[in-house]
């Protein structure tokens, strides 16, 4: 702590340019970056959706061959072909800056950094200058990543096509070009950045929570990302391991995946899965924290059940590890291990049920003011649960039997990531950016945001049930004209749901060319957690008097 | 979503239990098809007893999961309008309740018991072959295309891949109704009607996976490995499917079709095709579709 007080100079006050943010250990300015950066990552990573959903508009091959022959100079038959691998490239492309670049950095990095320390009664994080590093790993990683899709993989082909799973040997022999490499050292490279973040979550949680902050008096959200970075830090260094076999596979002559040398390709989904799976929770555990707090303080109550809420995250968190293989029901595992994985993963119905009638009874007896997060918050839940209830169903290796594989996967893993994790994300933005910035954004725009996206997302991702259960298959540049239709109501809601992050920019933009003062604490007696008592935004260094709790 | 409630087949009334103790009594029998349909919102109709199980189960599920939703969605609703600011403008402080927080979580516990006995049923159901197979087909990936392999006294094999548009005419496939874009093949798997298959699946390149949707059978081909599983077709028809496994550039080009006919039918076949399999599939069609039209004309 020295070292880092000593490096911002004694004064305590913030370098001046760019070397305030390159050089930061400063927690709130590094959640700033991490935001920032967040926010491009999604805008790419949407963009890239919205491709796809084009593309997808239509039976037949429409936009691909165009932009391969945009893009990389093809024509003819060749830009189509090249088109059909861009499109895998897209889809790819768009799992993992969704993933690793945008919820991820946004949750973890942004707002958990951001909001742990000053919500403990913390000056800092415990490692200023692991932070710092842990965000300038994610450029070079992205880099690598937007770099990939314009190197060579297969004959003829750009980019990553083999989804984000990474599966060889569609990643090793498949596609012998140096696309794959790159991708490989980006994920490396954003794995080491969020092991490191896990690190000082960790650390900073068990050691720097002001006196009388017991953990069980830990606000809700802290607990999340605790437990988050307990995932990251046990499931991040398996993939790692994972997808250095791949890439000795790759380079090395090494035949751990390779059937023709005694390696096995189902060992790399079990490797991958074993990180798979978790990583999903580490996506929307952090927002299960922001919800709690936006529900309780919109409500003006407490949280109903606080230890049930805390301990049902630790459950989620603990048999998260121990279900993975229900991402590979048709991959030819025995019955026995089938059985074991169906009745583990519905055993994590139980905690997530509790999460939400807890929300509910948060709500219950309350005096509730539908201000723009807890609109976001609202529709979390209505959402998570459709997303959760076909979680259960796909839990059934039978059942799955007919749905793997197809759209109702997509729609379900939508259901609870994209109108879930990440309507928690927009919850927590018009939450804290009040706090953050110390401006008011326009609650007309903002609810305006929330409805386009809420009409949008579900007219893409409800559809989909639909063609999954026809059986439409996932990651397919062109279908069977029966699909035509639902596909048709699907890319209209992409289109939509567009429009709503364009809201979403311009709220952005209005709220810092307005400066609306927030004050302090602009939500009332509900908002009762320690950056309320802050200044807003709070100064560049808090809690130098630690705060006691009671 | 409506729609999936409207076609299930289990009565509001039947009991968890009696329902879990026989998997099939309820299961309806629906109007034959052997592709996806516009704007579909279910199961392709099923062509084999494991696909009407798998869709009983899957209707099973929705008598669960739509009251859920619908619970939570209630719930939210008299929240937002019974304790709106305006109408309760003081909370209540309460924010412990053990009996209810014990029921939410013994209550879903029950839920998850009702779903996983009958979902162990199935499970176990589509491992343990009701019989012995009579046929034995080996299905082999390939970027982007399937091998097929009959194991019969005198072993058949040929190439399926997709029809190709400039193919059709030559093929007599112009029917774009019964040879659909992107899911018409080349060649056809050719299997008898009520007759226990089995079939082995592999790889030669990358991972493929061998579905049948109609048929409730969906199995990856793995490089290296060989997977089984087995239907028994009721229904003569011709059933699509397609890859669905990523498997690179042309994944989306990579159908399974498969031809159900009588027995008779299938020992002509399968004795001409060993020969000449393009004059096999053309006499196979023309006495399948001509037993179509005459069916037609019989309405």
């Amino acid at each position: 702590m020295a070292d880092a007080a000593a490096h911002d100079g004694h004064d305590h006050k913030p370098y001046h340019g760019w070397v305030r943010w390159v050089y930061s250990t400063n927690h709130k300015d590094i959640g700033t970056l991490y935001l920032i950066f967040a926010i491009m990552a999604g805008i790419i990573g949407g963009a890239l959706s919205v491709a796809i959903r084009m593309e997808l508009q239509e039976p037949g091959i429409q936009i691909f061959s165009g932009l391969a022959q945009m893009v990389y100079g093809m024509n003819g038959d060749a830009a189509i072909d090249g088109g059909k691998s861009m499109y895998n490239a897209f889809a790819t492309a768009h799992a993992l800056i969704m993933i690793f670049f945008m919820v991820m950095p946004a949750l973890i990095g942004g707002f958990a950094n951001w909001m742990v320390p000053i919500m403990i009664g913390a000056p800092d994080m415990a490692f200023p200058r692991m932070n710092n590093i842990s965000f300038w790993l994610l450029p070079p990683a992205f880099i690598l990543l937007l770099t990939s899709m314009f190197m060579p993989s297969a004959p003829g082909a750009f980019g990553v096509g083999g989804g984000w799973t990474l599966y060889p040997p569609l990643s090793t022999s498949g596609q012998p070009g140096p696309a794959m490499d790159l991708a490989i050292l980006s994920i490396h490279i954003a794995g080491a950045s969020s092991i490191l973040g896990a690190i000082n979550f960790i650390t900073t949680i068990f050691n720097m929570r002001a006196p009388g902050m017991t953990l069980h008096k830990m606000p809700l959200f802290a607990w999340s990302v605790l437990v988050t970075a307990f995932l990251l830090l046990l499931s991040l260094p398996v993939l790692a391991g994972g997808i250095t076999m791949l890439l000795t596979d790759r380079n090395f002559g090494t035949t751990f995946f390779a059937p023709d040398g005694g390696g096995d390709p189902i060992l790399f989904q079990h490797l991958f899965w074993f990180f798979g799976h978790p990583e999903v929770y580490i996506l929307i555990l952090p927002g299960f924290g922001i919800i709690s707090h936006v529900i309780s303080t919109f409500s003006k109550k407490p949280v109903f059940g606080y230890l049930g809420m805390a301990y049902a995250m630790v459950a989620i968190g603990a048999v998260g590890f121990i279900v993975w293989a229900h991402h590979m029901y048709t991959t030819g595992l025995s019955l026995d291990t089938q059985r074991y994985f169906v009745f583990a993963t519905m055993v994590i119905a139980v905690p997530t049920g509790v999460k939400i009638f807890s929300w509910i009874a948060t709500m219950w007896g309350g005096s509730i003011s539908f201000k723009t997060p807890m609109l976001w918050a609202l529709g979390f839940i209505f959402l998570f649960t459709i997303g959760g209830v076909t979680g259960v169903q796909l839990a059934n290796a039978g059942l799955d039997r007919s749905l793997h594989d197809t759209y109702f996967v997509i729609a379900h893993f939508h259901y609870v990531l994209s109108l879930g994790a990440v309507f928690a994300i927009f919850a927590g933005w018009y939450y804290w950016f009040p706090k953050m910035t110390g401006y008011m954004y326009s609650p007309v725009i903002a609810n305006t945001h929330f409805w386009v996206t809420f009409v949008g997302v579900n007219l893409i991702f409800f559809p989909q049930h639909f063609l999954g259960l026809a059986g439409m298959p996932r990651r397919t540049i062109d279908y069977p004209d029966a699909f035509a239709g639902w596909n048709y109501v699907s890319s209209v809601g992409s289109y939509i749901s567009a429009v709503g992050v364009l809201i979403f920019l311009y709220c952005v933009f209005e709220a810092f060319q307005k400066k609306r003062v927030a004050g302090a604490n602009p939500w009332g007696e509900g908002a009762t957690t320690l950056e309320w008592q802050l200044p807003s935004p709070p100064p560049f260094h808090q809690w130098e008097q630690l705060p006691k709790i009671k | 979503m409506r729609n999936f409630l409207a076609n299930a087949k289990v009565p509001a009334s039947a009991k968890f239990l009696s329902a879990c103790a026989a998997i099939t009594f309820f299961a309806g029998t629906s109007a034959h098809a052997d592709q996806p349909k516009d704007w579909e919102t279910t199961f392709q109709a099923p062509a084999t007893d494991m696909m009407r199980q798998i869709e009983w189960f899957g209707n099973y599920t929705m008598w669960f999961i739509v009251p859920i939703t619908i619970l939570v969605l209630l719930l939210l609703a008299y929240c937002i309008v019974r304790f709106r600011a305006s109408a309760n403008p003081v909370p209540s402080k309460t924010s412990h309740n053990t009996l209810i927080e014990v029921i939410w979580t013994v209550g879903p516990v029950v839920i998850l018991l009702c779903l996983a006995i009958p979902s162990f049923q199935l499970l176990t159901a589509q491992y343990t072959p009701p019989e012995e197979a009579k046929l034995t087909v080996k299905a082999t990936g390939n970027q982007w295309n399937w091998d097929y392999e009959y194991q019969t006294d005198n072993t058949l094999s040929f190439n399926s891949a997709i029809l190709q548009d400039t193919d059709r005419a030559a093929a007599g496939k112009e029917d774009r109704k019964a040879y659909p874009r992107l899911l018409a093949v080349d060649n056809e798997l050719v299997v008898p009607v009520n007759t226990m298959t089995r079939v082995l699946v592999t790889a030669t390149d990358v991972i493929h996976s061998f579905a049948m949707p109609s048929f409730g059978i969906k199995i990856d081909a793995v490089p290296g490995r060989t997977n089984e599983t087995w239907f028994k077709a009721e229904k003569e028809g011709l059933y699509y499917g397609q890859c669905s496994q990523l498997c690179g550039k042309d994944h989306a080009f990579m159908p399974i079709a498969i031809r159900v006919v009588s027995d008779a039918q299938f020992k002509t076949w399968l004795a001409a095709a060993k020969t000449d399999l393009p004059g096999a599939n053309k006499t196979l069609m023309a006495e399948v579709d001509g037993q179509n039209k005459v069916a037609a004309a019989g309405n």
